[in-house]
């Protein structure tokens, strides 16, 4: 983190008691807890929706939206929870899926559009229905270290099982794999008796279709993040990001802080990586057309190939049927389609918080920020006036810096990705964190649903956030309790 | 389906007839309306229509008893009759879903779809397996003694209200794993519709509820769920009627605000019934993806009634009228004369295009009982039948563009959604 936040914090003092103007704006950290901040009931600012609490709570279109504008949201939301089907089939505009997939539909994964979970048992028993693998190799040839360095290549696909495992295909064709977890139980003794257990998973791959992978397979297991607020982070101005970047530790405060940049389709060139757990993506609409590629194999027009995720090496996969129709730009999804998955995704809402000004949320968000949890999950922006109305000039909590930090050997997948190292993650976004067990009935948390708990997510942090950890192991069992009260109220 | 067309065509002429004499009448009192008295009649006119969905859903109760004593093809069609007529009042309460926390929080549990058929009973080949993400899809309640939910093993030897409410509804966090509500009760009377575009609804047969000469295993547990499913309606509805009645959390909600705000929250129900509900998700996209299965009540082939209630409700909504089954009429300051007072211009374009709209709903309901059904006239390359679906898709548009302007006219924040103004408010903050 560079000392430059302090001069915004000197500058944000200045303006915000005035106000008259936004624009965007990394908010400063506050350092008053004896009351709630003005705008923290609105995470999501005039987008925060004011509904009741339950499992529909991340399933609602942002508040701001005009009556006219709310036929895409729903027209997105119908496509997101579509369930596509094999070609061929006689309604052309719902073929195309696969014939190697993860899921059938946007929803199957992104239950209840919140977070995914690790199955609860290995396959057959159970599926590993809202969690991915993603499979890459070490550059082998003069032409992959090259395409890696331009910065074109994010990774260098498994030569025959490509980006990513899918474990589902259509009638015809064969599965490639199911992913298989062991878990191993780590003892962690926390300061005033408290004890936590931190689950190791070990990943392979079973009931393989295609062959042995690659002796140097790198895996990286992903479970399907919440769908709320992403053109929020979107609206983030780019170069608020990277004020917040100090990728060489200039301050020496442990804390790095790294932009990825990622290869973005559309421009041809490289932009600041924001979405996925390691940033991989530069905005919604290539974040989205690439999961329509790879997880449901539906061609759209980013990614045209009819064939999703299939190598060369699949013959089958490849000879198989598809959906492309010229009636859809010859894809499995029109452009028009995809526009409104995009502005669907954009739109879904923040649920206004509870109780920001009670007495024990203030102490836990004062652990909270003092433990220098803060410096990753930068809590405030105001957004981009370049955004779409929804987005523009809000001011959010979004808790994230959208920056990759390495965060240790514990929870490294060793699979760079772009600028990502095989350590660094993206710092997640903590809103609506709280109402997970609302919404999705379980508490599993990080990228790949390995922590039971928040406390468990906690002390997995290693890396730059090991000092943070140590401070929480060092808590007493109540200051934990309150910093995870604060971190429910979210 | 000859039993739906007097129903439809009777009660809209008998409300565009009523609406004609209650203008006048009201006309007088113009001055005297303050927008409390518009909230009133909004949340008066909600407990009548949730009133009437459980009589009606009672009806259907009583019926579907006869059918399992006696199910003969008769005592069917009796029951189906009942499942349109049940949906008649409850349609007409939709324009609350979307302006009232506790009617959107409440209503997945009666009218969420599309639904997975293979979660209740028996489906065609033709439905497939390929949906092996979902356990539930072919989970079969009626045909299981335990299933998988979550990982763990249920028992449903005994299918209860309950359990259909708590472990099956949305089982596994899919929201197309829909137990209960009217649409489940739908495919349990008509059954699949198999015929795609073309013509045809579902078409179980009686002996599925013939214990003695039953079609397709468990008719039994066939009639359990069924019984189960009309009881939870039930109960459902007389959870949300007691939101209605005085001191229940719906008129609680709408009073907890300004005046101004419980205005807001009725003109918010209005629009966003009509644009992005019914015009987008509902029509819109049916039309678009000529997919039959796209299709409101797809197994009773009523969705162009499904439709017109919808309609309907915003219409009453804003005139602060609504017919009820018995043919008696609620109604009292409505937010028609509340425009009124301030631009009568306004309010004479409002009515307008709500009755565009119901002009063109009809010509769409008149299709489907002479020519052809809904999900015919969606169908890819169906020229004229599209442009019939086109129009209603039109008139909701053009409806909703005025529904907008009534914000600006009443003085009201333009999007003063639930309570979102008070982002600028700090003092609400403490």
């Amino acid at each position: 983190m560079k000392k430059l936040v302090f001069l915004a914090t000197l500058m944000g003092f200045l303006f915000s008691s005035v106000c008259l103007k936004t624009w965007a704006l990394v908010h400063p950290v506050t350092l008053d807890f004896s009351q709630a901040e003005a705008t923290e009931f609105w995470p999501g600012g005039k987008a925060t929706v004011n509904k009741k609490r339950n499992s529909n709570s991340f399933s609602h279109a942002s508040a701001n939206l005009e009556f006219s504008r709310q036929m895409g949201f729903s027209l997105g939301n119908a496509l997101f929870k579509k369930v596509w089907i094999a070609s061929p089939a006689s309604t052309l505009a719902s073929d195309g899926l696969g014939p190697l997939f993860n899921a059938p539909s946007c929803q199957r994964c992104h239950l209840k559009d919140g977070r995914g979970h690790p199955p609860t048992a290995n396959f057959p028993q159970d599926n590993a229905i809202s969690m991915i693998m993603r499979l890459s190799i070490p550059p082998q040839t003069k032409n992959q270290h090259e395409a890696l360095a331009s910065g074109r290549l994010g990774v260098i696909k498994e030569p025959i099982y490509g980006g990513q495992l899918q474990d589902l295909a259509v009638t015809g064709s064969l599965s490639e794999g199911k992913i298989h977890i062991t878990y191993k139980e780590q003892l962690i003794e926390l300061k005033g008796g408290e004890k936590v257990s931190l689950r190791h998973p070990t990943y392979t791959i079973r009931h393989t279709n295609y062959g042995s992978l690659h002796p140097q397979t790198m895996m990286s297991v992903r479970v399907a993040p919440p769908m709320i607020g992403l053109g929020l982070l979107e609206a983030i101005s780019a170069s608020d990001t990277l004020s917040l970047a100090d990728p060489d530790d200039a301050n020496n405060d442990g804390i790095s802080g790294k932009a990825n940049q990622v290869w973005d389709v559309i421009k041809q060139d490289t932009s600041l990586g924001r979405f996925g757990w390691k940033a991989g993506q530069p905005n919604l609409p290539q974040q989205n057309a690439d999961a329509f590629s790879g997880d449901l194999g539906i061609a759209n027009p980013l990614f045209k190939n009819l064939w999703g995720d299939c190598s060369q090496a699949q013959v089958t996969c490849i000879k198989a049927p598809h959906g492309g129709s010229p009636q859809h730009d010859n894809v499995e999804i029109s452009k028009e389609s995809m526009e409104l998955v995009n502005f669907y995704s954009r739109n879904l809402a923040l649920q206004k918080r509870h109780q920001v000004n009670s007495p024990n949320v203030l102490a836990g968000k004062k652990l909270f920020y003092q433990s220098g949890c803060v410096d990753c999950h930068q809590p405030s922006y105001t957004t981009s006036k370049k955004s779409a109305i929804e987005q523009s000039e809000q001011r959010i909590w979004p808790y994230t810096d959208l920056l990759l930090h390495d965060m240790g050997r514990g929870l490294a997948d060793r699979r760079p990705e772009f600028m990502a190292t095989g350590f660094e993650w993206r710092t997640a976004p903590l809103w609506g964190i709280g109402l997970t067990q609302t919404v999705n009935k379980h508490s599993f948390f990080l990228h790949d649903g390995r922590a039971r708990s928040l406390l468990e997510a906690i002390i997995w942090h290693g890396g730059e956030a090991h000092k943070s950890q140590q401070k929480v192991v060092n808590m007493t069992p109540q200051e934990r309790r309150l910093l995870i009260h604060f971190l429910k109220s979210l | 389906m000859p039993y739906s067309l007097p129903a439809t065509v009777g009660t809209a002429l008998l409300a565009i007839s009523l609406a004609g004499c209650n203008n006048a009448s009201l006309h007088s009192e113009e001055k005297t309306i303050s927008k409390a008295d518009v909230v009133n009649t909004y949340a008066n006119i909600a407990l009548a229509t949730f009133e009437d969905s459980l009589t009606q859903a009672e009806a259907l109760h009583k019926a579907i008893k006869v059918l399992i004593a006696s199910p003969t093809e008769t005592n069917l069609n009796t029951a189906k009759v009942a499942w349109l007529a049940a949906r008649v009042p409850y349609q007409q309460s939709e324009a609350y879903r979307f302006g009232n926390p506790v009617v959107d929080a409440w209503e997945g549990k009666v009218n969420a779809w599309p639904l997975d058929e293979g979660l209740i009973d028996y489906v065609d080949v033709s439905y497939g397996t390929s949906s092996d993400e979902n356990d539930l899809y072919l989970a079969n309640v009626i045909n299981s003694q335990q299933i998988t939910v979550n990982g763990s093993m249920i028992d449903v030897t005994n299918i209860t209200p309950q359990l259909i409410a708590n472990t099956l509804h949305e089982a596994d966090e899919v929201e197309s794993n829909v137990a209960s509500g009217y649409h489940a009760i739908e495919f349990l009377l008509w059954g699949q519709d198999l015929n795609g575009t073309n013509p045809g609804a579902g078409n179980r047969s009686a002996s599925d509820y013939d214990t003695n000469n039953c079609t397709n295993a468990n008719c039994d547990r066939r009639g359990d769920y069924l019984l189960a499913a009309s009881s939870l309606l039930q109960s459902d509805l007389e959870d949300i009627i007691k939101a209605w009645q005085p001191g229940g959390e719906g008129r609680t909600d709408l009073a907890s605000g300004t005046d101004a705000q419980g205005i807001s929250a009725i003109i918010i129900g209005m629009g966003s019934l009509s644009y992005g509900e019914l015009a987008g998700e509902r029509i819109k996209l049916g039309l678009m993806l000529n997919d039959p299965e796209e299709e409101h009540d797809c197994f009773s082939d009523n969705t162009h009634n499904s439709h017109f209630y919808d309609a309907k409700s915003i219409q009453n909504v804003y005139l602060g009228q609504y017919t009820r089954i018995d043919g008696s009429l609620v109604s009292g300051a409505s937010l028609s004369s509340l425009v009124a007072m301030t631009s009568t211009q306004l309010d004479k374009r409002m009515k307008s295009a709500l009755d565009h709209t119901m002009g063109q709903m009809q010509a769409m309901v008149d299709r489907a009982e002479t020519t052809e059904s809904y999900d015919q006239m969606i169908g890819s390359g169906n020229r004229v039948g599209n442009q019939v679906v086109q129009n209603v898709v039109d008139a909701l548009t053009a409806q909703t563009l005025v529904i907008e302007e009534l914000m600006p006219v009443l003085a009201l924040e333009k999007l003063a959604f639930e309570g979102s103004d008070s982002l600028d408010n700090p003092s609400l903050v403490q």
